[in-house]
């Protein structure tokens, strides 16, 4: 019998060039993977540039002359703090203070602040980067030099103590995040007191009792989209609902919590409820797969013992399903922390020196600080920003590492 | 009030998967504290038929049930009665063991806890794992989880569970199915000794086993009218069906020339 | 043997008055999705509504040429400013007057319309025409300027499509190579250590990307384009940054639709003798096709409602160009300037931002809609 031409071209040549492509292509998946991981590095990086670097400072008293017996400033008690500061302003502005809140309540950190504000009162009249602070020291001292002779060169790390301690400042060289801090935990604490037993009421509701039935599918399906609407969505809906509609309640006037003649719905409360519907959808979704995960076997084992549904969902559906819905309600959560667009709507105010007391204090959390900074024309702000960047990032990876801590420790077999 | 002559008499007893009728027509009656043995080829609804005595099949929401289920001579089916109340005189012992991820003890006494026991817990938790055969092995570590246990323990484990519940019949579906050949003969000395106090009704796809340890039994096959629906064959005294049966398709079945 | 036949057991249905408590209320939890699903769109239509109701008399520059008595219905006014249009109402002091004709610089009008009082107006007074958005104008008009009468969305409707077409565009194929490698080719290890790092970016504040947006894209882009070229804040800048920030969450989704391709159909290619990049690309890519296509779509709609990074970005004030590097305003960026001011109830500021808000809430849902189509159907393939 003869052969047939092959009809195939000359085979090893056409593997050999399809290699060729093959490797060529996976070159460029794998670049293309690279990208996402150089974007996160050139992030952080971008983020640690502006948190540290080389400031000019002119200051209006030498902090050095302030020591008393020798004791610096910075190791001063109370006592001695205030007579620094009494010292080195006028009676007056000394009175305001003790009115706006009696001496006696501040503690040693509040009257540090004041000396540094009003006493030493140092002013930034350029800051750089850490990248020009390493790489252009000499163009910074001519700088230095020519534009500023007063001005002293410091290596400033935005990222202090203090920074974190210290309240809100119209001056970038003192101004903290301490409120900022506290407003985002009091909004975070109400958001998760509204949308977690509301959530992981809702997922029970839908895995163990809702039947195949119309409304059950709406209430389904409706989850699923409300997963998907924009966050500022839910700004409009919080400004419209409890800052307004509800403002009588959210402001506290109703609870004669407040001075009505001053108070509106722009609270902790509105604020934490919006965010509380924000992350309801992710929080009943994740916990509805929680429970999911929980083996029917068990459900079958508590009702063949002549168990009710309560009982069964009570003694071992949510005990088994707890890691889980941990787990779920901590990432819901920090996508809370982390949102700023409808805390804007809904009017976080953006200059509060005040630490919040309760929820009716008017507020403002880390992202809507960093947003602020941000958004000044200024290159110190951008420094705050970046160093409250810091902060705010350093909170989620604790949440995170929390949430996954979580995950592997209750890993448990069935 | 009289109490019945049977433990569990079913009537044109019925069951639905939507629309596809699963088991039909099934006349049973069930004797106190005897050994049943339900068999048959898989896929022809004995469990379906078992789990129709303490109304399990209810947790499936596709499920309907037609027909009569005379519990102690009470229809379980009649709308004033409560499946919770049903389950909690009809236990149940499940194909894979299923121990609630909690302690030894706590598996026990939560039973008989929410059925409203105020005895000593002590007590009622060595009686029901003396009564599964399992107290010399674990007295020691009550506080360990009963997932610990290996899988005949489990399984032993469950019926303890079952049993502290005081219930008049245990359900068990095919309990020694994922068991090794020892854990199985364990469980089957133990079935034994229960039946002095519990009816007992077995699913089993083992027919050795149903040899073994049965009084009565019951065969089930697909009806043979292309519809796919189980249907009770055969039902009498096991030694009968098993030497002397009355149906070619249960000689069949049994000779091992078909299921 | 007598053996006891057990007694009877009482099966009475009992009333568990706590269990039916309980599952009511988890019912009402269940429901409150239902009611934040309804005061969104109540609200947002509520406002919307109003907004196209907002009445508003901008000046018309059309002076009184003489005194005009209440009962005068043809008189002459000014004829610089604007043409007056037939059919509109105005107003001088506190009356309203509908024009039914205009001649040069005589009009006619109808005098005491919308059961204002016909009175004497003196000569030199103003007259003001009434402004209305209306839904047409709404959805064609160019510009957004709603205190000057002008209502056009296209303005901020055409940038935020610039804005997340570029981020598409940048997350897209980068996303679905990055899935592809970790699906197909990454090795357990590999895989494992560069997950995280996408989880990572999928975690970080929209805000964190705005400062990253303004403090690295923009210079970078400046300094790549000229800075002449390339405005402060920009399009571009902000299309890409939000286009990283989509890219976790396209490549996760398209990755898991990869992965949920069956083994036996890459087998078949590479028992054909196929390579992996002709398995992974021929046979797996189509495969997924839908699940990837969801996940392009929801991720659209992510982008679309993106705000911070816009706001930062981007640039304040509407502008209607299709030039990247210009600063535009986007819908979300609007809405989150005009709320962050002092806003206050009722104004023409307040319902138009709901106007705007409605709209950016029917795109995504519509985006959100067509993906989970998607998705079932997908799922209907291969469960």
């Amino acid at each position: 019998m003869s052969q047939a031409p092959s009809k195939f071209a000359d085979a090893s040549l056409q593997v050999n060039r399809r290699h060729v492509s093959g490797k060529l292509w996976l070159t460029i998946f794998q670049v293309a993977t690279l990208i996402g991981v150089v974007a996160l590095t050139v992030l952080l990086l971008t983020i640690l540039n502006d948190s540290f670097g080389y400031v000019a400072v002119e200051n209006k008293v030498d902090p050095d002359s302030l020591a008393v017996n020798g004791i610096p400033l910075d190791a001063q008690d109370k006592e001695t703090l205030m007579q620094t500061l009494r010292a080195n302003i006028s009676a007056g502005l000394y009175a305001r203070f003790e009115r706006d809140q009696p001496f006696a309540e501040r503690d040693a950190a509040n009257v540090y602040a004041l000396i540094q504000e009003f006493v030493i009162s140092p002013r930034i009249l350029e800051s750089w980067t850490l990248y020009d602070s390493l790489f252009i020291r000499e163009q910074i001292s001519e700088t230095l030099e020519r534009d500023f002779p007063n001005a002293e060169l410091q290596f400033r790390n935005w990222l202090s103590w203090n920074f974190v301690r210290a309240q809100q400042s119209s001056y970038p060289e003192i101004a903290g995040v301490r409120t900022a801090i506290l407003g985002s935990l009091w909004t975070i604490g109400i958001a998760i007191a509204f949308s977690l037993p509301v959530g992981v009421g809702a997922a029970v509701y839908l895995q163990e009792y809702a039947q195949d039935n119309q409304i059950n599918r709406i209430i389904q399906t409706n989850i699923n989209n409300l997963a998907g609407v924009p966050s500022i969505i839910y700004g409009m809906l919080g400004l419209a609902i409890f800052v307004r509609a509800f403002g009588l309640f959210t402001s506290g006037i109703a609870f004669g919590a407040v001075d009505p003649a001053t108070a509106n719905g722009r609270t902790i409360l509105s604020a934490g409820l919006t965010l509380g519907l924000l992350v309801l959808p992710l929080i009943i979704i994740n916990a509805q797969e929680a429970i999911k995960a929980v083996p029917n076997s068990l459900r079958e084992a508590s009702f063949g013992l002549g168990a009710t549904r309560w009982e069964t969902i009570w003694a071992h559906v949510l005990p088994n399903a707890l890691p889980g819905i941990l787990t779920g309600s901590i990432l819901a959560v920090s996508r809370a922390i982390g949102e700023t667009a409808p805390l804007i709507v809904i009017g976080a105010s953006t200059f509060i020196q005040v630490d919040p007391s309760g929820p009716f204090s008017k507020f403002t959390t880390l992202p809507i600080q960093i947003f602020q900074w941000t958004t000044r024309p200024q290159g110190a702000y951008h420094h705050l920003a970046a160093a409250a960047s810091l902060v705010l990032l350093v909170m989620l990876l604790t949440l995170n590492a929390t949430a996954i801590l979580l995950r592997n420790r209750s890993r448990r077999s069935y | 009030m009289q109490n019945s002559t049977y433990a569990i008499e079913t009537k044109d007893l019925a069951i639905f998967y939507g629309a596809f009728q699963a088991v039909g027509n099934v006349n049973l009656e069930i004797e106190h504290h005897k050994i049943t043995a339900i068999i048959g080829p898989s896929g022809c609804g004995k469990s379906t038929v078992l789990r129709a005595f303490n109304r399990m099949n209810e947790l499936i929401p596709s499920v309907s049930t037609k027909g009569v289920v005379l519990f102690n001579g009470h229809n379980i089916y009649e709308r004033d009665v409560d499946p919770v109340e049903v389950r909690r005189h009809v236990g149940m012992v499940f194909q894979k063991p299923n121990p609630f991820p909690k302690s030894i003890y706590e598996n026990i006494a939560w039973g008989a806890r929410i059925n409203g026991y105020t005895g000593n817990m002590d007590e009622l938790v060595e009686s029901a794992l003396r009564g599964a055969a399992l107290w010399d092995e674990v007295h020691d570590k009550l506080d360990q989880s009963g997932t610990s246990l290996s899988g005949g323990q489990q399984q032993r484990l469950c019926i303890a569970r079952a049993i502290a519940v005081k219930p008049d019949i245990i359900l068990m579906d095919e309990p020694c199915s994922a068991l090794d050949p020892i854990a199985t003969l364990r469980i089957e000395e133990l079935m034994y000794d229960l039946a002095r106090e519990y009816t007992i009704i077995i699913v089993t796809h083992n027919m050795q086993q149903a040899a073994r340890v049965s009084d009565y039994t019951a065969f089930f096959s697909l009806s043979e009218d292309g519809k796919r629906t189980g249907q009770l064959m055969e039902y009498g005294d096991t030694k009968t069906i098993f030497t002397n049966p009355g149906r070619k398709i249960t000689e069949d079945y049994i000779t091992g020339r078909f299921g | 043997m007598a053996i006891p036949t057990p007694p009877v057991a009482p099966l009475r249905r009992r009333t568990r008055i706590h269990e039916v408590i309980i599952q009511g209320l988890l019912f009402l939890c269940g429901l409150i999705s239902i009611f934040v699903t309804t005061g969104i769109i109540y609200e947002l239509s509520k406002e919307a509504y109003l907004f196209f109701g907002y009445q508003q008399w901008l000046p018309a520059h059309k002076p009184l040429v003489a005194d005009i008595a209440p009962e005068q219905t043809l008189f002459e006014v000014g004829t610089q400013g604007p043409a007056l249009e037939v059919g509109s109402h105005y107003r001088i002091g506190d009356e309203i007057m509908l024009l039914e004709a205009v001649d040069g610089a005589l009009v006619q009008m109808q005098r005491g319309a919308q059961q204002t009082e016909p009175i004497a107006h003196r000569a030199g007074l103003t007259l003001s025409r009434e402004v209305n958005p209306n839904l047409l104008e709404f959805l064609t008009g160019t510009a957004w300027e709603p205190h000057n009468g002008r209502f056009g969305i296209l303005p901020l409707l055409n940038s935020t499509l610039i804005v997340s077409s570029i981020a598409i565009l940048v997350a897209l194929p980068l996303g679905l190579a990055t899935a592809i490698y970790l699906s197909e080719y990454a090795t357990p290890t590999a895989r494992s250590r560069l997950k995280p790092i996408l989880e990572i970016l999928a975690g970080v504040p929209t805000v964190v990307y705005g400062f990253f947006a303004l403090t690295f894209m923009t210079p970078l882009l400046r300094a790549i384009f000229g800075s002449g070229v390339v405005e402060i804040y920009n399009m571009a800048s902000a299309g890409i940054v939000v286009g990283i920030l989509i890219l976790p969450f396209v490549s996760t989704v398209s990755e898991d639709a990869l992965s949920a391709v069956p083994r036996s159909l890459r087998e078949a290619a590479y028992g054909l003798g196929a390579t992996r990049l002709e398995t992974a690309i021929q046979i797996v890519l189509p495969a997924a096709f839908s699940g990837i296509a969801a996940a392009v779509i929801l991720a659209a709609s992510r982008a679309i409602g993106e705000t911070m990074v816009v706001a930062i970005a981007a640039g304040a004030g509407p502008n209607f160009t299709f030039n990247p590097f210009k600063a535009a305003e986007t819908m979300t960026g609007h809405i989150a300037r005009i709320s962050g001011g002092d806003l206050s109830y009722d104004s023409l500021d307040y319902n138009s931002i709901f106007a705007v808000g409605l709209m950016l809430f029917l795109m995504t849902l519509v985006l959100n809609i067509i993906s989970q189509r998607i998705v079932r159907r997908f799922r209907e393939v291969y469960e």
